[in-house]
């Protein structure tokens, strides 16, 4: 949330306007410019995450570059191309912190594999 | 929770009985999201509830790839494709990841033409969005076919383990129909700034409300989604 973005809500919205037609009608206007910009990176972040297939990188480089890549492009679509960051907070926590839940789903999932791999590997794999 | 209670006494207007009470109650004017219009809110809050789902997919996903002792298909070899005589690995999946972002640029286009009432332009960008996503699609079932072809099965493949055919067609194909969906409504909205809908404020056959150039917006937002989704099972499924 920067100054900007707090300056633009103002003007957009006057204080406790209801949501008709005439406030639609303007919008979220940002300069064709930024999306030209947020396009480029998103291609060029991309191209990265491909090239990281490419020459093969292993461990923990491949994984800590493909999380970063991934990240940033999915940042930049909410941000700018979805105008996550030109909304009200209470939107913004709305929709952007219940998928922590995942996270923590996916804390339990790695344990409860881990431990099904290893009962596999205890009782019933055969030695390769 | 008896200052719960006894907050704002005075406020409490009188209430109906019963269900109407209830009704009322909920119905009256309270909002959360203060500047964004119901079917903006209700398009962030569906795309919320679809986060989850395609969570859910990657995440069993995940759990059958890390618990399986069978080695999991190299997706890198088994997405290439021969070129003019060179492998190339995974060369299909990354043109199919271009074509989806040059399409969420074009989608981003159309709602800055469609905010300023230029209905030519939106209508034109948001077809050539709709253009990309079928590009998309045809790629998909041209994948599709070449592993069903080569003998990927939802219960087997010949290169590991089993899990493979499973997840991958659900978590592509669930994606897949997202995109198709996509591009209908694309196209239906596109027609209706085409004909001018939302500037003369005509109403819609369906719901006899007014549209307005929000719509275009609100649309945007499910395409990019969708492109979202990509980036994550881009990461996860192919990347791996």
């Amino acid at each position: 949330m920067t100054n900007a973005a707090v300056h633009m809500e103002g003007q957009l919205h006057a204080p406790g306007a209801v949501a008709t037609g005439a406030v639609h009608a303007k919008g979220q206007q940002h300069p064709i410019k930024l999306y030209l910009v947020v396009w480029g990176w998103l291609f060029v972040l991309s191209t990265f995450s491909y090239l990281v297939d490419y020459f093969g990188l292993h461990g923990y480089l491949r994984w800590s570059l493909i999380l970063l890549f991934m990240m940033l492009k999915a940042g930049l679509i909410v941000a700018v191309f979805m105008h996550m960051a030109w909304e009200r907070l209470a939107l913004a926590y709305a929709i952007l912190l219940p998928p922590i839940a995942v996270l923590v789903f996916v804390s339990i999932m790695v344990l409860e594999s881990e431990y099904t791999h290893l009962l596999r590997v205890l009782f019933f794999a055969t030695p390769s | 929770m008896a200052e719960t209670v006894l907050t704002n006494p005075g406020q409490s207007p009188a209430r109906l009985e019963g269900w109407r009470g209830i009704a009322a109650d909920w119905a009256s004017d309270q909002r959360a999201f203060k500047n964004v219009s119901w079917g903006k809110a209700m398009m962030w809050i569906f795309l919320l509830s679809d986060t989850f789902i395609f969570s859910c997919f990657l995440l069993s996903y995940m759990t059958a790839r890390m618990s399986t002792t069978v080695p999991w298909p190299n997706p890198s070899e088994v997405f290439a494709l021969n070129i003019a005589g060179n492998h190339i690995p995974l060369i299909l999946i990354a043109i199919m990841t271009f074509v989806l972002i040059s399409s969420s640029g074009t989608m981003a286009m159309a709602v800055n033409f469609g905010y300023r009432r230029d209905r030519v332009r939106t209508a034109i960008l948001m077809l050539v969005t709709a253009a990309f996503g079928a590009t998309f699609v045809g790629m998909q079932a041209f994948e599709w076919t070449k592993l069903i072809m080569e003998g990927v099965r939802p219960w087997g493949n010949p290169w590991g383990a089993p899990q493979f055919g499973a997840s991958f067609f659900m978590i592509t194909g669930f994606h897949g129909t997202h995109v198709t969906f996509g591009v209908i409504f694309l196209i239906a909205i596109a027609r209706k700034v085409l004909r001018g809908d939302f500037d003369v404020e005509r109403r819609g056959f369906f719901t006899s409300r007014k549209g307005y150039y929000e719509i275009v917006e609100i649309t945007g937002l499910y395409w990019h989604f969708v492109d979202l989704v990509w980036v994550f099972i881009f990461a996860f499924f192919y990347l791996w």
